[in-house]
């Protein structure tokens, strides 16, 4: 009953979201008023449909119901609480769900934090969101629908995907779906701008605070994406150049430039037309990414042909969407009046070139992604692009990006001193490039990319530092004044000095991969590897079962300097009902490096074949990406950003008029 | 030139300690044993997903290991050995395919798009900074406009 509750509410919100497209379009384009009011109702009412929809097919996978066949596929009565919920948004139709929920979650939102803004924009920004949503439950219902019954139900599921089973899948899919989806925002408001006819500053301080909580949830879902792989895949790898990763990539590296492209647009009026286009780009990135994933055409252009009726409906949306708001922009984009005016040697100078970077490097991710499928399809001829062609392509670009952000984030606004710029960096400068040296003269013979990536990272952390310390330094020295004015100083200021200092940090994991130590053995107990700073020796072999899988392991225990530090456990776990084992790995994290281990396999005579890991300063990698999260979500706590320009002028107007005349 | 490159891409980008490579596969000669590495990090492992025959584990991408020594200690260039693959199992085995006719868009978006828009940004802030000079002179427009407005104001007094 529950499930047909569902089911019904999911169909109805089609059509409520239907209504959201339809009727506030036509009363932005007729402005008329009444129609423009019917915006906030709808959203609401889609947002709550969905909420029921997506709660009752939780239901189902919570209570079990196995007449459902999307339950008895991904689920399995025995699971633990967490994966049965997790389970839901474990396969393609859930997690079209989930994408949805987001979506409309999204729209609710706006319409809820609408009051300051002009109805004719809200209603456009609306409209667009209600015609995604509208889209994507079409595609949901016809292609995809989750409620589907099976007539004889079988009496138990058929499991998670193991891989599957772990707390990652709780987290990961929603992060990353907050931040795809999130910028779904920045795109409504784009084209609603569009048809609106009007952008400012003002619109600006509307979609910033969107785009940055979309970029907060993405960095966040790729880093979780990228250690969960990291754990679970047992390879020892972070960033492999995949597909789906470079989906999810291209997303965050163009979000990135909307990022920044909309702070020039608050603070200078300037580059408009730019973040309108960047606005589109991002989510059509976000739409791309969702097809790639979900039409099954990357793992093969074959199975994307045994299920045309999704991949091409998909394809269809983007195509719909992305033309769409291009060709409205390529209409209407002559239309918007140039802001202000700067030199090229100024705070928004540098930030045209970060732009320029980043989507220089976003096209060679998206060429390098696409171009194996698109090459295949026209001549045939299979080839294959991996990590060389990104090293040689994105990578240059992200490095010359890198060296150029800490002169860019100490430029002036409208006209910059370039010497003075250089003149205050030289500490910063001398002390990466000391540190480098230092590192490169005891290192001698080791990889060179090391001492070079991480005095690169220095110079971000300390370009970050010297930025901070040169707006709150005084004329003469005195820290009471110091911390004053540090305390005073604008969150969003705080905000974009972590975030640099934590793409140091994670820079510098990255650079220090090159020292990584890898061992490949076949041991018996007690022989001693050495691995790194580290001993490991062999424990014991042991078997044992738990919830719904028996695994085959290895205990091994870690010393250094003949001082026990711990014990790593790794081990091949085969779950109920399937056959491929999974390999779990044991991760001991010493400082902030860490020692990996993963079972090849256990011999009948006993002894054991492993992989052994030592990763130096790895946790660097995901903790900087922490700290990029945490600068944003700083910059986003800031007043400036979370009190629309409208609220304040409404404040203030109330205040005047309180005030004696 | 090319090669010396990409070796230092190699050097710069991947770890010296070995990766998937086995003890008894190392070559004695550094120099011929760095070759290996720098072409075997750019074979694919056929029977994996997206992992290169020097980070693999799988048998293939040993075998293929060893292939790859084989021929450099057979004397045979770089492009040989690459050849050699490619006639066999096709070009998808190169992870870094080859510049040519049909991949010259594949190399080439990336930096004609840096160059093209860097060029697009530049012209547009040459045409501004000509737009913002305040000693421009007054097009024929405006001067006839400022004449109307000047005649008005000295009818008006």
């Amino acid at each position: 009953m529950i499930v047909e509750l569902g089911h019904y509410a999911l169909v109805l919100a089609v059509i409520t979201a239907f209504a959201q497209f339809v009727f506030p379009l036509w009363g932005a384009v007729s402005r008329d008023a009444s129609l423009q009011s019917m915006a906030r109702p709808s959203a609401f009412v889609t947002f709550i449909l969905v909420g029921l929809s997506f709660g009752a097919l939780t239901y189902a996978y919570i209570s079990s119901d196995f007449s459902v066949a999307n339950v008895v596929m991904n689920s399995h009565s025995t699971k633990p609480l967490i994966y049965k919920i997790s389970g839901v948004w474990s396969n393609h139709e859930g997690s079209m769900m989930l994408w949805v929920l987001i979506l409309v979650f999204f729209a609710a939102l706006v319409a809820l934090r609408g009051d300051g803004m002009p109805e004719r924009l809200l209603a456009s920004v609306l409209s667009v969101q209600g015609s995604i949503t509208f889209a994507f439950l079409v595609f949901i219902v016809l292609t995809s629908n989750p409620f589907l019954r099976v007539g004889d139900p079988p009496p138990d599921g058929q499991g998670l995907n193991p891989i599957l089973a772990d707390p990652g899948l709780a987290i990961h899919p929603p992060l990353l779906y907050l931040g795809y989806v999130g910028f779904s925002v920045a795109f409504a408001f784009a084209i609603g701008a569009l048809i609106h006819g009007r952008i400012d500053a003002v619109w600006a301080r509307f979609v910033r605070p969107w785009t940055l909580l979309a970029w907060i949830f993405l960095t966040l879902g790729i880093a979780m994406g990228s250690y969960w792989a990291y754990y679970e895949l047992g390879w020892g790898g972070w960033w492999f150049w995949d597909p789906v990763e470079n989906a999810s990539l291209m997303p965050w590296l163009m979000g990135t430039a909307l990022l920044h492209s909309t702070i020039v647009m608050e603070k200078r009026d300037a580059l408009k037309v730019w973040t309108i286009l960047l606005s589109i780009l991002t989510f059509s990135l976000s739409l791309l990414g969702t097809f790639l994933v979900r039409s099954g055409v990357i793992t093969s252009v074959h199975s994307f042909a045994s299920d045309p009726g999704r991949g091409l409906f998909i394809l269809g949306i983007l195509i719909v969407f992305i033309g769409g708001g291009l060709l409205l922009f390529a209409l209407r984009a002559s239309t918007l009046r140039q802001g202000g005016l700067f030199a090229p040697v100024s705070r928004e100078g540098a930030l045209v070139l970060n732009n320029l970077f980043l989507a220089a490097s976003t096209v060679a991710v998206l060429v390098g992604t696409l171009y194996p499928l698109v090459l295949e399809t026209l001549s045939g001829s299979k080839i294959s692009v991996g990590a060389p062609y990104f090293n040689l392509t994105a990578v240059p670009l992200f490095i010359i990006l890198v060296v150029l952000v800490p002169f860019g984030q100490s430029l002036a606004w409208k006209r910059g001193d370039l010497l003075g710029v250089m003149q205050r960096l030289l500490l910063a400068f001398g002390l990466s490039v000391l540190a480098a040296l230092i590192i490169l003269a005891f290192t001698t013979g080791g990889p060179v990319m090391a001492p070079v990536g991480i005095g690169l990272g220095l110079w971000l952390i300390l370009g970050s530092a010297t930025e901070v310390f040169m707006r709150v330094k005084p004329q003469r020295f005195d820290l009471r004044i110091m911390i004053a004015r540090a305390l005073g100083l604008p969150r969003s200021a705080w905000g974009a000095a972590l975030a640099h200092a934590g793409l140091g940090m994670t820079v510098i994991g990255i650079a220090a991969t090159a020292w990584g130590v890898e061992h490949i053995s076949v041991t018996k107990a007690g022989e001693r590897i050495a691995v790194g700073p580290y001993v490991v020796a062999l424990e014991s072999s042991f078997k044992r079962s738990g919830a719904g899988y028996r695994e085959d392991g290895a205990r091994f225990l870690v010393t250094r300097d003949d001082q026990a530090s711990g014990a790593l456990e790794t081990s091949k776990r085969v779950h109920a009902g399937r056959e491929m084992p999974t390999t779990e790995a044991g991760i001991i994290t010493f400082g902030l490096g860490q020692l990996y281990a993963s079972l090849n396999e256990i011999l009948p005579d006993g002894r054991v074949s492993v992989h052994i890991y030592w990763k130096p300063l790895v946790t660097l990698i995901w903790g900087g990406a922490l700290v990029m999260a945490l600068g944003g979500a700083l910059s986003l706590s800031d007043r400036r950003v979370r009190i629309t320009a409208a609220e304040r002028v409404l404040r203030s107007s109330v205040k005047n008029r309180g005030a004696p005349a | 030139m090319i090669r010396l490159f990409s070796s230092f891409i190699f050097i710069f980008f991947l770890s010296v300690s070995a990766h998937a490579v086995e003890p008894d596969e190392i070559l004695k000669d550094p120099a011929l044993e760095l070759r290996a590495r720098i072409i075997s990090s750019e074979l694919r492992c056929l029977v994996c997903q997206n992992q290169s025959i020097d980070d693999s584990h799988a048998p293939l991408a040993r075998d293929l290991r060893l292939l790859v020594r084989d021929r450099i200690t057979a004397g045979a260039s770089d492009s040989e050995i690459r050849q050699y693959l490619v006639d066999r199992y096709g070009e998808f085995i190169l992870l870094k395919p080859r510049v040519a006719a049909d991949t010259i868009i594949l190399w080439g978006a990336p930096f004609l798009v840096l160059a093209l828009s860097g060029f697009l940004v530049w012209r547009a802030a040459q045409r501004r900074g000509s737009q913002s000079r305040t000693d421009a002179p007054l097009t024929a427009e405006e001067k006839a406009q400022l004449d109307a407005l000047l005649a008005r104001k000295s009818r008006d007094l």
